[in-house]
């Protein structure tokens, strides 16, 4: 057994200072775990001292023992602590290189949007579907029987001729492109029980050259209830409460006597808009009226029973001047911006 | 309409004050709605002045000006603007003398286009004030020369407030007719609807003038093919008028009010019927008696006649219309227009005057075939009163008496075979019915004799007689508009109907709106296009089916309803594109047209009760087919270059992802399937199928396409070469989708993955090869996915090698390596027989 191996104070200490000396060298994880080998490992001067003891005498054993277990108590916890540190700072370091310029938004799904007339379309549904109604649909290219006849606009009537109707050949199909949504009016009365509740939203067509405020193709929503006992009155406390959520709770709505071939009494409807660009004002919305009874005569509706009530309006008018679009071009052009602009709300 | 003010005062009170605006708050009220206002925009001073002398000189810019000395007030007298009573003017004009009475608009003046006149210096003088034209002060288009007031029969006072003395202070309201109220296309209709409105006292013009009945002249009345059952005329009044002096000038107030009611002074005689029809509603015709030939005869047009119309169109009569004839033959289109051999002139002086009523369909019907919207078309078509007739011909004689030394004459003729219009019965508290307002009897039986209705009271109902001038009055809720309307629209309450409980959108509904929801959130801008294109459209993009064709395009080229929705979405991209927009990924869902064989012959039900069910049939399937589609394009980057990437151009890819996107919103699983489109890139475009749930291919259903555009259409579309495109029919693709979707359970034993790479002839179809190895893999696999397709070296030519990861996994073990190995040794034999597919080395 060599010198070197005897345990004692100067031994022990050595070994102490020499291996704290080697953790000490370390600068990263990677230098103070090559280091570890010699300075607590099997091929440290600690372990052999530790070794030794197994040769101590056995009246020297104790004191030797704990001589050599403080030691190596000492030298693990220097050297685990000079990993912590090392480990730490690499940590930071792998952090501070992953850090990236969190204002600059990366976007690789493209953005995309609802066209605006087809969401105003969707939470006009919305409200009537919450009021128990169904959303009716037709097709839009119609026979001049549901589009016209059925609707007590006569073949001779003048208003016929006032619709601006794109016809079909040839003329002896009688098909047009709808005029309005009425059709589906026409439609819901022959098809469905009663009593009915249903609005229609749709595209339909006029012969209107496109400009600032007219598009010979554009959307309508309309409304019909056929049920016994309704009058004027509904009519006017469902309008009411369509325009307080369309157009918040200050909302309110005024008719005006008007003529259309399917309702009597018929009125233009108002609404005042509390959000109106420039001030709250009255704004022309719609027509409604009560259902004529020619109207139910040609769907099979006794009108000494049943009555109802109808109304429509122009979705593209009413986005303008519920969202401030000032040229009808903008909604049917396709241009991205302006769905974009949108995205998913109105 | 428009209504000169001072000329609806003649018939109600007005308030002091009274302004265009104020009349048409009142009259919007009632149901007419505001149009608009209309002045003669003058302002004065503008006096009567009298030329008292003139020098012309020669100005150094070759005209000829005459420098003039003018009286614009009486000698002493201030002039209106304050200043001296004589004023040198220039005038360019020659058409006057010393001793003319003229109008002088004088400094302060503005005439229409905010013209300020003041004295200004001009060809070396001051001229203090300007010698006014016809045109100039909006009279007339009479621009050769000054107004001389002489040559409207005026001799004023010098002074005299000129805008007073032509009536050019007046204005007028403008209002819109509905088609039901004919009657308001009148003075007197609108002076009666202002009393309505106001309750000020209606003074019917009808009745200020005094009838009497003229008989003798030849009138033969034979409706030979009545329209519909009605005959063409229920009245006919003829008054002969001697001794005319039609070169006299129409009265000033007569131009002003004829002129803001927005026509045109022509000469005294056409301007007195004009003025009468405008008063009272009765187009009325003048003949000049000297031309006509005989006596009159009234009946449908023979076969072959033909008609030169005042404005100097001949017309080929159709059987169908109705006319004036005498025994030249035809004179006139009844109703519509008079003929041009009849016509009254500055010669005239004896004049027939025919104040009829004839049935609107047939008049309306000749005015839409002839292309001859006139001014008496569109009141008889809206309705004329039938008992106005007789006065507004002894207006017209009247008018000539006054205005043009005429003489009334004895000879005339009567016609008269007016219907009596139906009682209606409108019980008393039917309006409450209709309306939700109480209303007592008082009211309704006062607004009744307030439109002019008659009645007779019975066991709590009416028996309505309505006066001749509403023939839109017919049935009791014609009665309770009135009613409603009278008392107020305003006094009708508010109340919520309970609808039955609604059941929300329906499946389709639901699943249309999910689709584009799902597609708008995930990159892609919905659009919506016009669905009008060229038949040359339709023949690239809508192969094999028949387009619906319209009579009245607006484009001569756009005639035809879409086939497709690519068309509307190529030409969208471009409009984008033309905007610098170049990246792009829009979607439309809409209607497409395909007609039915061939469109046929179909004569439409009655409307007056339901249709048979078989009536109902016929005009369904009369109807084109119109399936609601999805279609997509993508263009330029998909995916732009951002920070630390590439972008990515938009392909196929986008499209098919597209088209996933869509179908996995409703629960559909689609297959593609390469194919050859003759308008897609022939190496880039599939058919697309929905799966069926038995999994048996056969049942697939063809919902659409997908792919690129054949780049040589792109490019002939001006756009980049590169163009993805995808087309799907919802309604097919709906029925694919399941309606309920049944929770599969869920394996929590390990899984074991596989890689497998298998070579293949290149032509062999991935997904072909995915099913094969999918089906044989049997129910141990857990999902297969397509990782890599690669073709090169270690590949024999004309090979490829593809990579599947597959996944397996058991329900009810861990699986064991040698089970997941024989699952896949299944798999490759299967595909070594179908494709002859080996493992990759």
């Amino acid at each position: 057994m060599s010198s070197e191996n005897q345990i004692s104070e100067q031994s022990v200490n050595q070994a102490v200072s020499d291996a704290l000396a080697l953790i000490a060298s370390a600068v990263d994880l990677d230098s103070l775990r090559a280091v570890r080998s010699a300075a607590i490992g099997e091929s440290s001067a600690i372990a052999k001292l530790n070794a030794a003891l197994a040769t101590t005498a056995n009246d020297q054993k104790a004191a030797a023992g704990k001589l050599v277990g403080q030691a190596r108590a000492q030298l693990n916890q220097a050297f685990s602590s000079a990993e912590e540190q090392f480990y730490a700072v690499a940590a930071a370091a792998k952090l501070a290189a992953e850090a990236v310029d969190m204002s600059a938004v990366i976007n690789t799904i493209p953005v995309g949007g609802r066209h605006p007339l087809s969401l105003l379309q969707d939470e006009i549904s919305d409200v009537f579907v919450g009021m128990g109604w169904q959303i009716a649909e037709g097709p839009e290219l119609e026979s001049e029987w549901f589009n016209f006849d059925a609707l007590n606009f006569d073949a001779d009537h003048p208003a016929r001729a006032m619709q601006d109707t794109f016809f079909v050949e040839p003329a002896s199909a009688h098909l047009v492109l709808r005029t309005h949504t009425s059709p589906v009016q026409i439609r819901s009365m022959l098809e469905r029980e009663l009593p009915i509740y249903v609005l229609c939203p749709g595209r339909v067509f006029r012969t209107d050259e496109l400009d600032a405020t007219h598009t010979p193709v554009f959307h309508q929503v309309e409304g019909l209830a056929i049920d016994k006992g309704l009058t004027m009155a509904d009519l006017k406390g469902t309008l009411e409460h369509f325009a307080k959520i369309m157009f918040g709770e200050e909302a309110k709505i005024r008719l005006r006597p008007s003529f259309f071939p399917f309702t009597e009494p018929s009125a233009e409807l108002d609404v005042w808009h509390p959000g109106a660009k420039g001030g709250a004002r009255w704004v022309e919305w719609g027509g409604c009226g009560m259902v004529n009874p020619n109207v139910l005569l040609a769907c099979g509706i006794d009108p000494e029973v049943h009555s109802g009530f109808a109304f429509g309006m122009g979705i593209e008018r009413t986005l303008m001047f519920r969202n401030d679009v000032k040229d009808m071009r903008d909604m049917v052009e396709g241009d991205v911006r302006f769905t974009q602009h949108f995205g998913m709300v109105l | 309409m428009r209504i000169p003010l001072s000329w609806l005062a003649e018939s109600v009170d007005l308030p002091v004050g009274a302004s265009a605006d104020s009349v048409m708050a009142e009259l919007v009220k009632i149901g007419l709605e505001e149009e608009g206002k209309h002045s003669f925009s003058l302002t004065g001073p503008i006096v009567v002045g009298q030329v008292l002398e003139f020098v012309e000189e020669d100005a150094s810019n070759g005209k000829t000006i005459r420098w003039c000395q003018v009286r614009v007030a009486p000698v002493g007298e201030k002039a209106a603007d304050g200043g001296a009573d004589v004023r040198g003017i220039v005038c360019g004009a020659k058409n006057f003398m010393p001793g003319d009475k003229v109008v002088v608009t004088l400094p302060g003046a503005v005439l229409p286009g905010d013209f300020k006149i003041a004295a200004r210096s001009t060809y070396g003088h001051i001229s203090d004030g300007m010698i006014a034209s016809g045109r100039e002060l909006g009279l007339n288009d009479d621009h050769d020369g000054i107004l001389r007031l002489a040559q409207i029969g005026l001799d004023p006072k010098v002074g005299t407030n000129a805008l007073e003395l032509l009536s050019l202070d007046d204005e007028a309201a403008e209002v819109n007719v509905t088609p039901d109220r004919g009657y308001c296309f009148s003075i007197r209709g609108i002076a009666r609807e202002y009393s309505h409105a106001t309750k000020a006292e209606f003074r019917d013009p009808a009745g200020n003038v005094h009838v009497e009945r003229a008989h003798g002249f030849e009138l033969n009345i034979a409706d030979q093919a009545p329209i519909r059952g009605k005959d063409g005329v229920s009245k006919f009044v003829l008054r002969v008028v001697r001794n005319v002096d039609a070169t006299k000038p129409t009265p000033a107030f007569m131009v002003s009010r004829l002129k803001l009611a927005g026509m045109r002074s022509i000469s005294l005689i056409v301007d007195i019927t004009n003025y009468v029809m405008l008063e009272l509603g009765q187009p009325i015709h003048a003949y000049d008696l000297e031309k006509l030939n005989g006596g009159l005869n009234v009946r449908r047009a023979h076969s072959g006649e033909t008609l030169k119309t005042l404005d100097g169109q001949l017309r080929n009569l159709s059987q169908e219309d109705l006319v004036i004839a005498d025994g030249s033959g035809t004179i006139g289109l009844a109703g519509v227009m008079g003929g041009e051999s009849t016509e009254v002139s500055k010669s005239t002086t004896s004049v027939l005057i025919e104040s009829a009523n004839f049935d609107g369909v047939s008049i309306a019907r000749s005015a839409r075939r002839h292309k001859l919207p006139s001014e008496a078309s569109k009141r008889f078509e809206r309705g004329v009163d039938p008992q106005v007739a007789e006065n507004a011909a002894a207006r017209v004689v009247q008018l000539l008496e006054v205005h043009a030394s005429g003489v009334a004459d004895s000879l005339g003729a009567y016609f008269d075979h007016v219907a009596q219009a139906a009682r209606i019965w409108l019980p008393i508290d039917f309006a409450e019915q209709v309306t939700g307002v109480h209303y007592s009897a008082n009211q309704i039986t006062q607004t009744l004799l307030e439109i002019g209705c008659v009645f007779e009271e019975a066991d709590g109902a009416l028996q309505v007689s309505p006066p001749s001038w509403r023939p839109d009055l017919k049935h009791k809720t014609d009665l309770v508009e009135e009613i409603a309307r009278i008392i107020g629209f305003d006094q009708i309450p508010a109340r919520l109907p309970v609808a039955p409980p609604g059941r929300g959108l329906t499946p389709r509904q639901k699943r249309k709106r999910a689709i584009a929801e799902t597609l708008a959130s995930t990159g892609h801008s919905e659009v919506l296009n016009y669905p009008f294109v060229s038949d040359a459209t339709n023949a690239v993009f809508g192969i094999g089916s028949t387009p619906v064709v319209l009579a009245n395009a607006m484009q001569e080229d756009l005639n035809q309803m879409r086939l497709s929705l690519l068309p509307g979405l190529l030409e969208t991209a471009k409009r984008n594109l033309s905007r610098g927009l170049t990246d792009l990924g829009i979607f439309e869902i809409g209607s497409v047209f395909a007609s039915v064989a061939t469109p046929q012959e179909i004569s439409l039900p009655s409307a007056l009760s339901r249709p048979s069910a078989a009536e109902i049939a016929k005009l369904e399937a009369s109807l084109p087919v119109q399936p609601l589609k999805l279609g997509a394009l993508f263009v330029g980057d998909r995916v732009q270059a951002q920070l630390g990437r590439k972008s990515t151009g938009a392909s196929y890819v986008d499209a098919m992802q597209a088209a996933n996107l869509a179908a996995r919103a409703v629960g559909a699983t689609l297959r593609f399937e390469q194919a050859s489109i003759e308008f897609m890139h022939p190496g880039r475009a599939a058919h697309i199928y929905a799966a069926q749930d038995s999994g048996s291919k056969k049942l697939d259903t063809l919902v659409g396409l997908v792919g690129e555009l054949h780049p040589e259409l792109a490019i002939e579309g001006d756009l980049p070469r590169q163009v993805a495109v995808l087309e799907i029919d919802l309604d097919k693709l709906f029925a694919a989708a399941p309606h309920q979707v049944s929770a599969e359970s869920i394996s929590t034993y390990p899984a074991a993955t596989q890689d497998l790479s298998l070579v293949v002839a290149q032509e062999v179809a991935a997904a072909e090869l995915l099913a094969t190895v999918r089906d044989a893999s049997g129910e141990l696999l857990e999902s297969i996915a397509l990782v890599d397709d690669y073709r090169g070296s270690n590949i024999p030519a004309g090979m490829k090698s593809i990579t599947f990861a597959l996944r397996f996994r058991a329900n009810d073990r861990t699986l064991t390596q040698a089970e997941a190995s024989e699952a896949r040794d299944n798999a490759v034999s299967a595909a070594h027989v179908a494709y002859g597919a080996t493992i990759r080395a």
